[in-house]
């Protein structure tokens, strides 16, 4: 069975950029089956243009269910349907909390194996191997799967997203009959945006200050910073920033604060001290100011600046804006 | 209401951990505690039974594994739960998070109860599946990440409004019983056991069962029973060494960060 | 003294009373209280040797089992679990571990993973420069053949199974804040709140402590139980002694490449200072553990440093890392990996130093009662000789309903741990004055097998040792994070987990003069003294304290401050130390 069905998530009007980045990969690992990638899309706002976009990043054909939004179990009813009708070999999922929630729906409702967190996917004789990191990212487990399905749910942003072709799948409408039970949750309102809890677990950029800041204050030129790096940034903080009550806790990363991966972390007077690396080393890029050479940090970062973050943060704030601007 | 609290016991996050070479599996050798989400899941079904909205009967809490998880138990009862069961038996040895979702909800399946609560995520790995799995075998609802709750009698009977993290923001989900929701630990703050109650926690019921009389198809459990496999293990990919500027002109160095941020598209 | 006095640590005393704070003075009610037969303060080495002891006889006494009610034994341990604070180096004297439980052989020892082989080989160094070394025939107290490498917190946790299996209860992650004590007896114990918030104030979590009452307790804190300490101060247990001295050990687990063959000492003076106003002795141990349940080959290695010592920048942690460049350490480390990292205070005054170790309705055992035989480096078959001579006369009392626990400290006395204390009695405090200078008495003592010199000697506090900004800093070699390590990344892997927002345990003046902070700084093994980088270089400043690194070591409170009860449940979590 080499077809692949991938969930597929839209909120406010467009896939998001974890959706996006499963279609990809389900796209690439259909490829190297030899069979194809479809794509699922569960929802009452979801058009027929935004379905077809999927396309664009590998879908052969999108499936429209109308249904609640939001919610995992009717997704399962969905895919569980069109497994048993159209035979996939394999379901992927982006993670983020519905991935896991329908995938794992999933795999009890049709008996098959789930592997989650998998942060990278490979093909060997003609099947499925996912990888996934254990022990705090210091080993990589392999998983294979027996039986007619495997589902797979990604690390939330392991995949890569290919660039768009701009090909339009075909999208076709599926009814779905849903469960008594799963229609027994009831979404109220969706999406509602917290300022102050700060969420950086989902942030692509992250820039953290430490103690190197000096000064609570001094946070405005993290914040500056974050700002000028786009949207999807957030900032947070060491716990010897937290401690001194110059940040809140929920922006804390490190060994009793958040984990969190993002595509860019930026440290600016963060020393890396193993309480702190532990937080946040799978990052996939780090930067790091600090004006002490010897700093642990130095020996992590992909780029190290060593200098003053008091000089370097607002000039670098000024270049980021100016090169939108222009 | 009845209300079951599925625990795990899970290595202690402050010990040194390996992966056995052989089975791939995390050496579960040392010392074992209380999964700490679960902690949390006690206390919202304590902050239920407590908050006088609905009459609670009776707090089960529910576990898989060897003998010695007896003492995620004794915990779970020092925190509140009224008595115990321990699902125990050597085929479901080696199961995957499907297969010991299958075989929990045999177990859940003989108690019957209106709300199953449980952490999220567990400090061995394991993350946001196992509700769902329970769930869809009993056929109730299920939500995950969730970190409010607050239980409403109406006419209808009881629903759960839940407050859940998603990675696009909070969402607020009704959702009727009987249902099964996994706390984060946002929700709530666990409270301390009295001494006490921890040394009275051997005293409180506690029922071992095994997988045929919670009428489990062995065929469904176990490493032969479950689908997803270990199939091996490596070592996690070397970073290349970085590269270290040291700041004399801020105006070129800050240009040399805007290029390196360019090049790999982070901006 | 050269530029002035120094500074006097004992000159700025934390804000702590300890009768005060730790002695209760009235009991809860039957209804809100616990009631125990017999009450063990502390799971370590001692505390379980006691309990199953006790236990061993009252299987044997159903009578007396039933008078102590439904909880005979319970033990009292702030680790998450037993073992989990405990550290030595160590290699044990076999005998008392074997009278203990007679039904476990030396090799089931090895088996249940907390012994690792006897001690076949053994070598003494002298180190005269980083470079060099010169072996020198075992002096007597070194001669190890036959001893057990074990390790403390390893065999905390059989330990506990035992007892647990005997049928005590064993309440982990609970601390004992206070004694309780009415009408000049011990009436038992207060465990510690829970869920207090950095200030003291109670968090939505807050459980208070309980009131244990108890028949009998035994302190077994080890080094600097808080207990111990308000006990020895409210019954005067100490009046006619000397005072008290203390030493820290850092110490390190290694997985190795070859394996060791030898129990190896290294008596110094490399890397410490010879200078006599230095005040530095002390000296390492590299001890072979050959793992039998996984097969590895590790080495416990560790430095102890007297506490005595003057240069404000003198630090046992970066003194270890210092002694492993070595050639003679990189011989044997090279190529490994290091798996552990724990530090723990030691008492060291010995027999002159002892606190009497009873009083009414409770007795004293192990470290908490100053019984390391300092000279050979060796407590760990005195805590659980001693453990076991406190049960004997707990039950025998118990047993005809009397509560006078006097007959241990006789029998203490004449056993092999009195006579082995008496021997080495004076055999340390020359070292007061300096290595050379100390080094023909102590020699002295250690030849005469104590004989001479005569009379009691005396020993001074460390804490009115005055102290001065040396130079011993500038020899510690910079971390390289892969065979010399710097603190933080150490205390990473004691495991330890203090929550957050946990009160602050740790008692100092804030503002202390610049040499006093630099004492504390140096000297914590896990970092938790800080100097602000603005502070000046003289006069008086205000240190940060970092108590959540805090890894319960107790050298704090040998140097000015003092450690009190922190929460259960917080501190380090040694496995193999």
């Amino acid at each position: 069975m080499a077809d692949i069905l991938v969930y597929a998530l839209h909120y406010d009007g467009a896939f998001n950029k974890n959706s996006l980045g499963a279609v990809s990969e389900g796209s690439r690992l259909a490829a190297a089956l030899g069979g194809q990638a479809h794509a699922v899309v569960v929802g009452d706002g979801a058009s027929v243009e935004l379905c077809a976009t999927l396309g664009g990043y590998g879908a052969a054909r999108v499936y429209r269910v109308a249904g609640p939004e939001g919610l995992a179990q009717p997704v399962v009813d969905a895919m569980a349907q069109l497994v048993g009708e159209r035979g996939f070999g394999y379901a992927l999922f982006g993670g983020g909390l519905l991935g896991f929630e329908i995938g794992a729906g999933l795999a009890a409702r049709l008996g098959a194996g789930v592997a989650m967190e998998v942060t990278s996917v490979s093909v060997a004789d003609g099947r499925l191997v996912a990888e996934r990191p254990v022990l705090g990212d210091s080993a990589i487990s392999q998983i294979e799967f027996r039986g007619d399905l495997g589902i797979v749910i990604g690390r939330l942003n392991a995949f890569e997203i290919s660039p768009p072709s701009g090909e339009a799948a075909p999208v076709e409408d599926v009814a779905v009959e849903f469960s008594a039970f799963s229609t027994r949750a009831r979404m109220l309102s969706r999406g509602e945006q917290r300022g102050e809890d700060v969420d950086i677990e989902g942030a692509d950029i992250l820039v953290a200050g430490g103690r190197g800041l000096g000064k609570a204050e001094s946070f405005e030129l993290c914040t500056e910073l974050a700002r000028a790096l786009g949207p999807g940034s957030a900032v947070a903080a060491t716990r010897a920033v937290v401690d001194a009550g110059w940040y809140p806790y929920a922006g804390q990363i490190g060994q009793t604060g958040k984990t969190v991966a993002p595509k860019l972390y930026f440290a600016a007077g963060i020393s890396g001290a193993i309480q702190h690396k532990v937080g946040m080393a799978g990052s996939e890029n780090i930067v790091a100011v600090n004006k002490d050479a010897n700093a642990p940090i130095f020996e992590f970062a992909d780029l190290g600046i060593v200098g003053d973050l008091n000089k370097i943060l607002p000039k670098l704030t000024a270049a980021l804006l100016a090169r939108r601007e222009g | 209401m009845k209300i079951c609290v599925l625990v795990k016991e899970v290595p202690d996050a402050a010990v040194r951990k390996r992966l056995d070479p052989v089975s791939g599996r995390l050496d579960r050798g040392g010392e074992r505690t209380l999964n700490p989400y679960d902690t949390h899941a006690i206390e919202a079904a304590m902050a239920i039974r407590e908050g006088g909205v609905v009459e609670v009967g009776e707090v089960v809490a529910v576990t898989m594994g060897p003998e010695g998880a007896v003492r995620a138990l004794h915990k779970a009862v020092s925190l509140g739960v009224d008595r115990s069961v321990l699902l125990c038996d050597d085929v479901l040895a080696g199961s995957d998070v499907a297969a010991t979702g299958y075989a929990l909800a045999a177990v859940l399946a003989r108690e019957a109860p209106d709300l199953v609560l449980l952490g999220q995520q567990s400090d061995d790995g394991e993350c946001y599946t196992v509700g769902a799995i329970v769930a869809d075998h009993l056929a109730m609802p299920s939500l995950t990440q969730v970190i409010k709750l607050d239980v409403q009698a109406g006419d209808g009977g009881v629903v759960l409004r839940c407050e859940r993290q998603a990675e696009y923001g909070y969402d607020t989900v009704e959702v009727a019983l009987p249902a099964v929701v996994s706390v984060g630990d946002a929700i709530n703050e666990p409270r301390y056991p009295s001494l006490k109650a921890i040394m009275g926690a051997k005293k409180k019921p506690l029922e071992t069962v095994g997988a045929a009389e919670c009428g489990i198809d062995v065929g469904r459990v176990g490493g032969e029973g479950s689908a997803a496999r270990w199939s091996g293990s490596k070592e996690p990919p070397r970073k290349p060494p970085g590269l270290l500027i040291e700041d004399e002109d801020t105006e070129a160095t800050v240009a040399q960060i805007v290029a390196w941020l360019d090049e790999r598209k982070l901006i | 003294m050269g530029a002035g006095r120094g500074v006097v640590p004992s000159d700025y005393p934390p804000a702590v009373d300890s009768r005060a704070e730790f002695i209760r003075r009235e009991i809860d009610g039957p209804d809100d209280r616990i009631d125990v037969g017999v009450a063990i303060v502390g799971g370590g080495t001692a505390g379980l040797a006691c309990a199953n002891r006790l236990l061993g006889l009252l299987a044997d006494d159903p009578e007396t089992m039933e008078r102590l009610g439904e909880v005979p034994v319970a033990v009292i341990e702030k680790a998450k679990v037993c073992g989990g604070h405990s550290l030595s180096g160590a290699v044990m004297r076999p005998g008392p571990l074997l009278e203990l439980f007679p039904d476990v052989s030396r090799e089931q020892w090895r088996k249940e993973g907390f012994a690792f082989g006897e001690v076949t080989k053994e070598a003494v160094y002298l180190l005269p420069n980083r470079r060099s070394r010169l072996r020198i025939p075992p002096p007597p107290p070194f001669r190890n053949h036959g001893a057990e490498v074990v390790s403390v917190a390893a065999l905390a946790r059989f330990a506990q199974k035992r007892a647990e299996d005997a049928g005590a209860y064993v309440l982990t992650e609970t601390a004992a804040s206070q004694l309780i004590v009415e009408d000049g007896r011990v009436l038992g114990l207060r465990s510690g709140d829970k869920g207090r918030g950095r200030d003291g104030e109670p968090l939505a979590s807050f459980e208070p402590g309980t009131d244990i009452r108890a028949q009998a307790t035994v302190l077994a804190e080890g080094s600097w139980g808080h207990l111990t300490g308000a006990a020895i101060r409210e019954f005067d247990l100490g009046g006619d002694r000397e005072p008290q001295v203390w030493e820290l050990g850092v110490k390190e687990v290694w997985k190795v490449p070859r394996p060791l063959d030898r129990v190896i000492h290294t008596i110094g003076p490399w890397p410490l200072s010879l200078r006599p106003r230095y005040g530095q002795i002390g000296g390492s141990w590299i001890y072979p553990m050959r793992d039998e349940r996984t097969g590895e080959d590790l080495v416990s290695i560790g430095f102890v440093i007297d506490l005595d010592y003057a240069d404000a920048t003198t630090s046992a942690h970066d003194l270890l890392q210092l002694f492993k460049t070595h050639p003679l350490v990189q011989g044997i480390l090279a190529g490994g990996e290091r798996v552990s990292w724990g530090a723990k205070a030691l008492p060291g005054g010995g027999w002159f130093s002892m606190p009497k170790l009873t009083m009414p309705g409770a007795a004293i055992i192990g470290d908490a009662g100053g019984m390391v035989d300092t000279v050979s480096l060796k407590g760990v078959h005195h805590a659980i000789n001693s453990g076991r001579l406190a049960a004997d006369a707990i039950y025998a009392a118990l047993a005809h309903s009397s509560d006078n626990f006097d007959a241990y400290e006789q029998t203490l006395e004449q056993s092999a741990t009195g006579r082995e204390l008496y021997r080495v009695r004076n055999a340390r405090q020359p070292f007061q004055k300096g290595f050379i200078a100390g080094a023909p008495l102590v020699n002295l003592a250690i030849a005469t097998a104590g004989r001479l010199p005569a009379g009691r000697l005396a020993w001074h506090r460390n804490q009115d040792k005055p102290m001065f900004i040396g130079r011993t800093a500038r020899r510690y070699p910079k971390p390289d994070g892969r065979y010399t390590f710097d603190k933080l990344s150490s205390v990473y892997i004691s495991g330890n987990q203090t929550r957050d927002n946990a009160p602050n345990h740790i008692r100092v003046r804030q503002h202390v003069p610049r040499e006093l902070a630099e004492t504390w700084r140096s000297m914590c093994p896990a970092g938790v003294y800080e100097i602000p980088p603005d502070a000046p270089q003289h006069g008086d400043i205000d240190i940060i304290v970092n108590y959540t690194n805090c890894i319960q070591c107790g050298a704090i409170t040998a140097k000015g401050g003092r450690l009190t009860t922190p929460e259960g449940g917080n501190g380090p979590h040694y496995q193999n130390l």
